[in-house]
């Protein structure tokens, strides 16, 4: 796709003709990873953003263009969508509306100007993912319906063998994990990353949620133990992405949704959650052990595989004995 | 450790660590900023973690095959195994035990203010 050279001036025409030909201006780079980059603009003076798809991503843009349209519809806060598809030169892109606001999770968990935030985000997750968890399955195509133990089994599988590791930690969490399994799973649309940094705050609360391209179908109660891992916490001692407490989360979300929603099963996903962000670490580490990203700050990441396995350690603290006769 | 054994002069290998870490804080730290400062950063903090290996390591490597050996294992890979097929669910609260011990000691390497304190000090 985008070769480096590719004038400004190309990329806020082709933008101009997606937008029916609205004046384009102000075009700046804001992120460019390694699946992605995001641009803000304006456009006839309306603040926005685009994200453009790089060709070595391999998910389908319009799926998750679909899943932020169908959020919108079921009462989540998101960026509206004002416009995707595919470029000329084949790049997927998807057009936003500007959302103002901090993402920095370390800024909004200890700048004065969020204390009022503080206080309510946990019941503001609670209503949004439980308006997430509302959306009709039918009415997104496309999503991964994956079974995430196995998806992570296989990829530390895979981990292990390229640097010659074993985990005797994360052995042990995938069996408690195989013999805890929540028995009464609803199936939902998931976010799939719902965290600090992945949603817009301002000094009133939540504005926006962001980040929908792990979207996929799972238990909902993936998304409440993604936002209690340790590493969400960023130091805090709140178990909910540093904020709050496990029981305002489970209150707020029973709340919204006027079903039970079990702590046990919140737990289980928290466990998993832990050992997926320590199989990452492993990922990152592997990048520049295999070559492919030469770098000090992802070789430190393999070190950091542990406090994972010390924190499933602690977790599954007195809870071994599904595993046998003790 | 092990230093008399030796043919090296001083400063010993953790001594060399650390005064290059030591460099890193006076003199880098403070007169980068942004991207190059938040990497000098973690250089300090690589190189710290490398100079508690060079102090505890040798120790550590014992102490963790006579884990293993008490396991009647030779290696983590075959303890990984051995809890994937099942063998040690009859006797999980000795395996618990090894791996938590062994969880520890890389943490007390890796990053010791991460733990509790009561593990911090064990």
């Amino acid at each position: 796709m985008s070769s480096p050279r590719e004038s400004t001036d190309d990329f806020a025409a082709a933008i101009s003709t997606a937008l029916g030909g609205r004046n384009v201006e102000g075009l700046s780079r804001l992120s460019g990873g390694a699946s992605r980059e995001t641009w803000r603009f304006e456009a006839d003076g309306e603040a926005l953003i685009i994200q453009r798809q790089r060709s070595g991503d391999t998910r389908d843009m319009e799926v998750e263009a679909s899943v932020l349209r169908a959020a919108d519809t079921a009462g989540v806060p998101v960026p509206r969508l004002i416009a995707s598809g595919r470029f000329d030169e084949g790049a997927r892109y998807m057009i936003q509306s500007w959302v103002d606001g901090e993402t920095i999770a370390r800024k909004i968990l200890r700048d004065d100007v969020y204390s009022t935030a503080r206080r309510s985000l946990v019941g503001q997750f609670a209503t949004a993912l439980a308006a997430v968890h509302s959306i009709p399955i039918d009415d997104v195509a496309g999503l991964p319906t994956n079974d995430q133990v196995a998806q992570y089994r296989q990829s530390l599988d895979d981990l292990d063998a390229q640097l010659d590791q074993s985990h005797p930690a994360f052995e042990l969490a995938f069996r408690w994990l195989d013999r805890n399994r929540p028995s009464s799973a609803r199936r939902a649309v998931v976010h799939g990353d719902f965290r600090l940094g992945n949603v817009m705050v301002g000094p009133e609360g939540l504005r926006a949620v962001l980040d929908w391209e792990l979207a996929h179908i799972g238990d909902p109660m993936e998304d409440l133990g993604w936002l209690c891992v340790r590493a969400w916490r960023f130091g805090s001692e709140l178990p909910v992405a540093g904020l709050g407490t496990y029981d305002a989360l489970l209150s707020g979300y029973r709340a919204a949704t006027g079903s039970p929603a079990d702590p046990d099963a919140l737990r289980w996903w928290e466990v998993l959650g832990t050992l997926k962000w320590g199989i990452m670490c492993m990922l990152q580490a592997s990048a520049h052990l295999l070559g492919f990203s030469r770098s000090h700050e992802l070789a430190a990441i393999g070190r950091r595989v542990c406090e994972n396995e010390y924190d499933i350690m602690l977790a599954l603290e007195g809870r071994w004995s599904s595993l046998g006769v003790s | 450790m092990t230093n008399e054994q030796s043919p090296h002069d001083v400063p010993t290998a953790a001594q060399l660590v650390e005064s290059v870490r030591e460099w890193l804080q006076s003199d880098v730290l403070t007169s980068t900023t942004g991207r190059v400062q938040f990497h000098s950063r973690v250089a300090i903090n690589v190189l710290a973690m490398v100079e508690r290996e060079l102090t505890v390591g040798a120790r550590q490597t014992i102490d963790h095959a006579a884990r293993l050996a008490e396991l009647g294992l030779a290696s983590d890979a075959e303890l990984a195994a051995g809890i994937r097929a099942g063998v040690f669910d009859d006797r999980i609260e000795a395996v618990v035990s090894a791996v938590r011990s062994a969880v520890v000691d890389k943490l007390a390497v890796a990053n010791p203010t991460y733990m509790r304190p009561d593990d911090q000090s064990s």
